[in-house]
């Protein structure tokens, strides 16, 4: 009982800031539809009625984008074992679910940073590296006709392997010279993009072949990462799987062993840290390692799983959207992976909504955006949700 | 200008800091406040210069009821707070410092105008005894003349009521006894001075009449002609309270610590600490009496291994230990309490327990193989707590809500939890109320009489001359006299302080 009450009291913000953005959302769409604008001079109660209308088409196209129809689930169900209907239910949820992977990854490398105090803003390159690693192994392993599974390994092991070694050149900097990682990550993040670009047109070893854009060869021709549902429509892919381990070894590690501990003493309070003999500056070394690797293994599985080449468009931003994840997740893996499945659920969504409404993505990063700002602003989301009449009942006690 | 408050009540979520509170200042009167630290003195003082605005009672000046809605309108009514903390630009000299925020101007361009500043400051020091050099820059000042500057500044923004927070913490006795004599001239100038502080002797020197506040609430109003320290201290605590430490002679053994010509620098290229050499037995405790910031901070810091040692030797039990890195150093058998408990002491945002395993984490039985063993973990925590008296809802809170004494506690209790050859406690009992303070004397004279050497470093000098068996004073980084207990008076002690030569 005081369990659920202490979860409940932890996703209570997050959980209000949603919708308070969504429905701050709601008024956006209203107010950037010319019709509804239109009609408001003549007939204000009906602008508004056919504003409601609008925002409840847009929100149900983005769930059901997001989730799935139950129109569709009950076709499936009728029809029994027809596995394209299956296939055509189940979409919407596993393209959520494969959206929010990378989001998870670099979420939870964000995470491990902060917790240590290290502001990593490089999840981004740290992400290309990782990807630029398994693409590599992909084609080298891949192509040298070795095992699926041996092939896989190698690619996430070369994914942490750059990812960490991008990351270490910031931490390395920060521990030994005091270089702000701030700064050095943001830079690193350019370098990485324009290296893999770089390399895109110039390496022959991942160039696409008889082309001069920067685009490596397909990968599934080297390897392909095993999906998890039995349906081949459905491409949600063992990094899920990987991503949820993770999550729980991260947490294992930072609550459960010595190593943890120091961590996230550091990130807490460095002098006290340094007074209770820790190594201040081998932690934030460490910190920058795991954050690197973990942030590369999700690079590898996007590139190799599921975008199944390379570009520099890999990342997409991820390495930001995942610093507000982390603290939007209370710096918690739980709340990391949950609030990657969010996030998740409204990029997917987004495109169906797009679709049926002709209200561009965009606007789902602006409720994004919204939701940071009420997070990180705790007091101002307090105050948009606590009643007018109570508040007026303080001030007359006053 | 006769100043109420009356019955004053401010809820903070979980903590009812004024309870009813009420009380009065008359036109050229000294009102000692008194109570110790989370009592309500601070929450009734930003109340009063407009910081807070109180859930029920009244502000009356004169008689006439006002409302602060901000600090400005508080100076505007004649309000002048001094800081515990000085709220000086270091750069800035002493004529920029008074006026800033109130400088009167000249030409067409609102120009400071330095001569009327400088003419009307130097007046005011004149008028009211505070002896202070216009042109000085506030950095080269020494404590107390800052805190005339501070004074200053009040009575220039034309305050009929000053408020003092505490202003003998950074002050040698001699310092004080002056800035007694400045409060004692403004009185019968005709200002009203509200004097805060947790120092009996201190409101029995100087104060007209005494108001004590214990747990939010007035426990007590009397006159310095009626009451005395017991009876003060009984007021504040609530129950009888023991005022002396209770301890044997000492039976020192063979030097622990041996300190030989240490210099230790800052962190801006000057030297802290000087040519340090003294030792500190088996069984004895050597206290570091100083006023704050002449290089004991920085003595501790190298002493525990937070701090290089630019020359010189320190020497535990026969071994060197220079250079030694504070997990060595603590390994070693060295005790640390240190003087910034939030800072340095503890974690906030970690338990009771990790911040009971803060330094042996790493350690069997806490962990093996680099796991933490959380059983073995809060058993010993739950143990210590129960040993050491923390009072705490439970091991998996969080330290930070816990109050100053129980956080103290929890500091004490992981560092004598292991076999100690010296404790080296800085400002152990700073900001703690008297009930923690007497438990913590009483431990650390505890690890004395079991044969450890104990090093104290306070700027009390109540506390110092409670503890010593030997009393070291530093002055500017030098040590510059070790007295026996028997010797070390008040008045030697605090000349000593000042840098006069023993």
């Amino acid at each position: 009982m005081t369990r659920l009450r202490k979860l409940l009291a932890t996703i209570r913000l997050p959980a209000i800031s949603v919708l308070v953005a969504l429905l701050v959302g709601a008024i956006v769409i209203m107010l950037s539809d010319l019709e509804v604008l239109g009609k408001i001079p003549q007939d204000p109660l009906g602008a508004i009625v056919l504003g409601v209308q609008r925002v409840y088409l847009a929100y149900t196209s983005l769930l059901m984008g997001a989730f799935g129809d139950p129109a569709k689930f009950g076709k499936a169900i009728a029809a029994g074992g027809d596995a394209v209907l299956w296939a055509k239910a189940f979409r919407p949820i596993t393209e959520t679910l494969l959206a929010s992977v990378p989001l998870m990854f670099v979420g939870l490398a964000v995470m491990v940073s902060f917790r240590t105090g290290v502001f990593n803003i490089g999840g981004e390159g740290q992400f290309m590296m990782g990807a630029l690693g398994g693409t590599i192994a992909a084609i080298v392993l891949g192509g040298a006709g070795l095992p699926t599974p041996i092939t896989i390994l190698g690619v996430v092991a070369l994914g942490a392997l750059f990812g960490a070694a991008w990351a270490f050149i910031p931490g390395i900097l920060k521990a030994r010279v005091g270089a702000s990682e701030v700064i050095t990550t943001i830079m690193l993040n350019y370098i990485a993009n324009l290296f893999i670009f770089f390399l895109l047109v110039n390496w022959e070893l991942i160039q696409r072949e008889d082309r001069t854009q920067p685009i490596s060869k397909a990968l599934d021709k080297f390897v392909v990462i095993p999906t998890i549902l039995p349906i081949e429509a459905l491409r949600l892919h063992l990094g899920f799987i990987v991503a949820l381990l993770l999550a729980v070894v991260v947490s294992w590690f930072l609550w459960r062993t010595a190593k943890g501990f120091e961590l996230r003493a550091a990130g807490l309070n460095l002098p006290a840290a340094r007074y209770a003999g820790m190594g201040a500056a081998s932690s934030v070394v460490i910190a920058m390692l795991i954050s690197g690797a973990i942030a590369g293994i999700g690079g590898a599985f996007e590139v190799v799983g599921t975008v199944k080449q390379l570009t520099t468009a890999i990342s997409g931003g991820v390495g930001f959207t995942a610093i507000a994840i982390a603290l939007v997740g209370g710096t918690r893996p739980s709340g990391v992976v949950a609030t990657s499945l969010v996030f998740g659920a409204l990029r997917n969504g987004g495109a169906l909504m797009g679709l049926n409404t002709g209200i561009p993505i965009d606007l789902l990063f602006f409720i994004q955006a919204l939701v940071i700002m009420f997070i990180a602003a705790p007091s101002l989301t307090q105050r948009l949700i606590r009643s007018p009449f109570k508040r007026r009942v303080k001030e007359a006690t006053a | 200008m006769r100043l109420e408050l009356r019955e004053i009540t401010k809820q903070f979520p979980g903590v009812l800091a004024n309870d009813r509170v009420s009380i009065a200042v008359d036109k050229g009167e000294v009102l000692g406040l008194l109570g110790e630290n989370g009592a309500g003195k601070t929450t009734l003082m930003n109340i009063l210069s407009g910081l807070y605005r109180p859930d029920s009672g009244a502000i009356l000046i004169d008689g006439t009821e006002r409302v602060f809605r901000d600090p400005a309108e508080a100076i505007a009514a004649g309000i002048g707070m001094v800081h515990q903390h000085f709220m000086l630009v270091p750069v800035f000299d002493v004529i920029e410092s008074v006026a800033l925020g109130a400088e009167p101007t000249t030409g067409p361009l609102g120009t400071f105008d330095r001569a009327t500043a400088r003419k009307q400051i130097i007046e005011l020091s004149e008028r009211y005894g505070l002896a202070v050099d216009p042109d000085a820059k506030i950095e080269n000042l020494p404590v107390g003349v800052r805190q005339r500057v501070e004074i200053l500044k009040a009575l220039y923004r034309k305050s009929d009521i000053l408020v003092l927070d505490e202003p003998s913490a950074v002050l040698t006795p001699q310092e004080t006894e002056e800035l007694f004599e400045i409060i004692r001239g403004l009185a019968k100038a005709g200002t009203s001075v509200i004097f805060i502080t947790h120092k009996l002797n201190e409101v029995l020197a100087v104060a007209d009449r005494i108001t004590v506040l214990r747990r939010g609430a007035v426990a007590g109003n009397t006159t310095p002609s009626k009451a005395d320290a017991s009876s003060l201290a009984e007021m504040m605590v609530g129950r009888e309270v023991q005022l002396t430490v209770s301890r044997g002679a000492s039976k020192p053994g063979k030097p622990i610590l041996q300190v030989q010509a240490m210099n230790v620098l800052d962190g801006r290229g000057g030297v802290a600490v000087h040519e340090a050499s003294f030792e500190v037995h088996a069984g004895e405790i050597l206290a570091v009496a100083g006023v704050q910031g002449n290089g004991q901070t920085e003595l501790v810091e190298a002493l525990t291994g937070l701090r290089p040692i630019d020359s010189g030797s320190l020497i535990l039990d026969g071994n060197h230990l220079e250079g030694g890195s504070p997990r060595h150093i603590a390994d070693a058998g060295v005790a640390h309490i240190p003087e910034d408990r939030s800072r340095d002491g503890m974690i906030k945002g970690m338990t009771v327990a990790e911040n009971y395993v803060l330094n042996a984490y790493h350690r069997p039985p806490f962990s093996t193989g680099g796991r933490l063993d959380l059983k073995a973990i809060a058993a010993r925590a739950t143990q210590a707590v129960k040993d050491f008296d923390v009072r705490t809802p439970s091991i998996d809170t969080d330290i930070a809500s816990l109050s100053g004494g129980n956080q103290q506690k929890v500091i004490v209790a992981r560092e004598f939890g292991r076999d100690v050859r010296l404790v080296v406690a800085a400002q152990p009992t700073r900001g703690l109320d008297v009930g923690s303070i007497e438990y913590i004397h009483h431990r650390i004279v505890e690890q004395r009489d079991a044969g450890a050497a104990v090093l104290i470093v306070s700027t009390e000098l109540d506390e110092v001359l409670a503890l010593g068996d030997r009393v070291a004073v530093m002055y500017e980084g030098r040590i510059v006299g070790i007295l026996d207990a028997k010797d070390a008076t008040r008045e030697r002690v605090g000349l000593l302080m000042g840098g006069a030569v023993a």
